[in-house]
């Protein structure tokens, strides 16, 4: 029998656990996507309720208030606003925590206010005891016309709870906690007659905002309810001391904190983690062990994706019947998946990591620690955030960039962050530093690869904060600077938080950029393995023509013969100009191309492209065919100065179209991303260019 | 005695006594930074800026400039 789903929205502060909530509810059955237009994260996930009743769960993103300053939060007014909205809820949890509950249920006085049905969740309930804190509930129950359910989403406490006031949500009052329009009577009374069918605090809360809905004409209200923006404010602030008074009348009643028994670890824990000279010492340990530990965990589970894709394609080439459809799986899609795959010990580990320090709330005060340092060069001390997720992936990084209140620095922040060591580089770093620096090591325990790739980082980071003080200085933009950041209390990151997060970005990673990598393989194949027929079509002839016969040595001439004069072979030849001043070949030019989709693709193009041109039957690790490979001098291809020169061009280069794709999306113009594009690029290639004349 | 929050010494506390509203933004006032209000500086960030403070139960960073925009009257009996 099809049941008509409940609509649950879930909305809160950030750091109430909204997220563990909704984990708890949802388990996995959970999808990710976009808000249409704009790159929100958009969750919801399906909550068996009942053996025949279930409920469509929404996760909003965190917001302290219904004013909105951030996309993110308008997300979530612009749906509480829209009846017509199919996600528009039919009952909206609250959810919140003990220990911030005063703040926390300013968000809900103004959710009441919005006359939908709603449930307050108190959360942390395990933590209660710890702070002194008692609640009578059936109290706060009355006085805030609601439902409460005390859980501790850490202790699995209290989720049946919710549950069961979802299911019942129809008996839930409607009624709002307190009248906010006696702030201002007479201009709330105006507001009423003019718009006798609407919600006097909608209304309040369209001419506040800078949100469209309810079809109604904004100009047409703004102009008979005009007040300056500084009226405004007053108003708002008055309706926040309005509601706070409400607050505190029920809390002085209803909550019991016996502050002698409080405990504030967290101050305690502040004052060594925030301390001038501790605090940054921990954070660049941290930080330290974090990239020691990626590298040292993920060679192992990378060496071996490596060589099983390697052994597979030559599985395949061996026991599947020869032809193009042969060809096309060992030499195109086999080693094009294993170009993708092999980036996900590396990405799972960053996104532990950087979730874990997000999680704990350690965060935070890395943001207090480096706010004025980054300041000096244009930054925000919320820009390190995105710097920090940037080595992971520039894009979730830009997304993150939205909680800096300066649109300045927020700005920097995007242009720059394309220049921290992403795990895209990763793989190309990884195989060219194996190619090019010795496998010694120094003082006997620093690895010089792994020191290579440290420098490699640090190049990236400097030239970010090189490049964010000149455009300090360039771009002249006033905007006023608030800076408002929470220090939520530490705690023991959820494990199941942290592996869920970790599934969703390899997940959104593999099939995101899969699709690209999977794509250019095959094309590339294709255009390898085929070209015109007057010379691609008469190798052999050709050859035969030119030496004597010798059967081994004539399969290697013809097979490179054809590589040259194939589809792809003539477009190499034909940017070979411009780039051989950087010491790269036809080749290498290739996949220098084909990483402007993504850079990750360099890897995989290289490894097409040598499949493609090999003659041999052994299939070879993707390294061993680059070692192998020579220029017609009889050098190696990968010598020492091509290969700086290589890695400077990644280092800089602007070679990631999702990224321009998303810098587009939060800055709202093309402009931005084309000079990233411009910039990036044409520094990457200057400097390899000086990197390679200077050292060949 | 009456000063700005930014005057404070790292443990002392006060309550905050009036704003200038322009530059105070929203948010600040909705995590509970309102007049009446207990605020106590916790520790302050290298080289100055930002600060951080306890203000009605929120833990929370703001940079110099705000915190100079904000009056407290400090009670010597704490």
């Amino acid at each position: 029998m099809a049941h008509k789903n409940i609509k649950v929205a879930l909305i809160g502060n950030p750091n109430t656990g909204k997220t563990s909530v909704f984990n708890h509810l949802t388990g996995l059955h959970q999808q990710v996507g976009n808000y249409p237009g704009i790159t929100v994260e958009k969750k919801i996930g399906l909550c068996k309720l009942t053996n025949n009743a279930k409920a469509i769960i929404l996760d909003l993103p965190g917001t302290y208030s219904l004013n909105a300053s951030s996309i993110d939060e308008n997300v979530v007014i612009e749906l509480l606003m829209n009846k017509k909205d199919e996600n528009y809820p039919d009952v909206v949890v609250v959810v919140s925590e003990v220990e911030n509950l005063k703040r926390n249920l300013l968000l809900f006085t103004q959710i009441k206010d919005l006359e939908i049905p709603t449930i307050l969740v108190i959360n942390m309930s395990d933590r209660m005891k710890l702070k002194g804190i008692e609640l009578d509930i059936p109290f706060l129950e009355k006085e805030l016309q609601t439902k409460i359910a005390l859980i501790s989403s850490r202790k699995n406490i209290g989720i049946e709870k919710i549950k069961e006031l979802i299911l019942n949500y129809k008996s839930l009052s409607t009624e709002p906690c307190l009248n906010a329009s006696s702030i201002d009577p007479e201009y709330f009374d105006k507001l009423r007659k003019a718009f006798p069918n609407q919600l006097v605090y909608k209304l309040w809360l369209v001419i506040t905002q800078d949100v469209n809905f309810l079809n109604l004409d904004r100009n047409e209200m703004k102009s008979s309810f005009t007040k300056s923006h500084a009226d405004l404010k007053r108003l708002q602030q008055k309706e926040t001391i309005k509601r706070y008074q409400f607050i505190n009348d029920t809390l002085k009643l209803g909550q019991k904190i016996d502050h002698s028994k409080a405990s504030d670890i967290r101050a305690k824990l502040d004052r060594v983690l925030t301390h001038k000279v501790f605090g940054y010492l921990i954070f660049f340990v941290i930080l330290f062990a974090i990239f020691q530990s990626i590298f040292d965990w993920s060679s192992i589970p990378m060496d071996f994706i490596d060589s099983s894709f390697a052994n597979l394609a030559s599985y395949a080439k061996t026991n599947l019947p020869a032809g193009e459809f042969t060809n096309l799986i060992s030499e195109g899609i086999i080693p094009g998946i294993g170009g993708i795959l092999i980036f996900i010990p590396q990405i799972a580990f960053l996104f532990l990591f950087i979730s874990v320090l997000e999680e704990s709330g350690y965060m935070s005060r890395v943001v207090f620690l480096m706010d004025k340092i980054m300041r000096r060069f244009g930054l925000s001390g919320k820009s390190i955030v995105p710097l920090i997720s940037g080595t992971a992936c520039a894009i979730p990084a830009i997304m993150g960039a939205r909680n800096i209140e300066n649109w300045k620095e927020r700005l920097i922040t995007i242009l720059v962050t394309p220049f921290i060591t992403c795990s895209a580089r990763l793989p190309v770093y990884a195989i060219l530093i194996a190619l090019i620096i010795p496998q010694k090591r120094i003082f006997g325990f620093l690895s010089l690869q792994g020191l290579t790739l440290m420098v490699l980082y640090l190049l990236g980071f400097g030239v970010a904060i090189f490049s964010a003080y000149i455009l300090n200085k360039i771009l002249k933009i006033s905007s006023k600077s608030y800076f408002v950041v929470e220090m939520p209390s530490y705690k023991i990151p959820l494990f199941k938080n942290v592996a869920i997060n970790i599934l969703e970005k390899t997940k959104a990673f593999v099939f995101g950029a899969g699709k690209i990598i999977l794509a250019i393989s095959i094309i590339l194949w294709f255009l390898g393995s085929h070209g015109p027929q007057s010379t691609f079509g008469n190798a052999e002839k050709i050859i035969a023509q030119k030496t004597e016969i010798n059967a081994t040595n004539r399969d290697n001439l013809v097979s490179e013969y054809k590589l040259e004069h194939s589809y792809i072979g003539i477009l190499g030849k034909s940017i070979e100009p411009a780039i051989k001043p950087l010491g790269y070949d036809w080749k290498i030019g290739i996949a220098v191309v084909s990483s402007f989709a993504a850079r990750e693709v360099f890897v995989g193009t290289l490894a097409t492209i040598y499949s493609v041109g090999s003659h041999s039957d052994e299939e070879e690790t993707i390294k061993e065919q680059m070692k192998n490979e020579v220029r017609e001098d009889g050098t190696k291809t990968f010598n020492f100065a091509t290969g700086v020169s290589l890695l400077l061009f990644y280092a800089f280069a602007m070679q990631c179209v999702s990224t321009l794709a998303i810098v587009k999306k939060e800055t709202n113009s093309w402009k931005w991303p084309i000079i990233q594009l411009v910039f990036m690029s044409g520094f990457a290639y200057v400097t390899a260019l000086l990197a390679y004349q200077f050292l060949k | 005695m009456q000063t700005t929050i930014a005057q404070l010494k790292i443990g002392q506390k006060g309550i905050i006594s009036d704003f200038n509203i322009d530059e105070i933004p929203l948010k600040l006032l909705e995590m509970g930074c309102l007049p009446g209000n207990s605020v106590e500086l916790i520790q302050i960030a290298p080289f100055g800026c930002p600060l951080y403070y306890i203000v009605n139960d929120s833990h929370v960073a703001i940079r110099l400039e705000t915190a100079k925009e904000i009056t407290v009257v400090i009670d010597s009996k704490i």
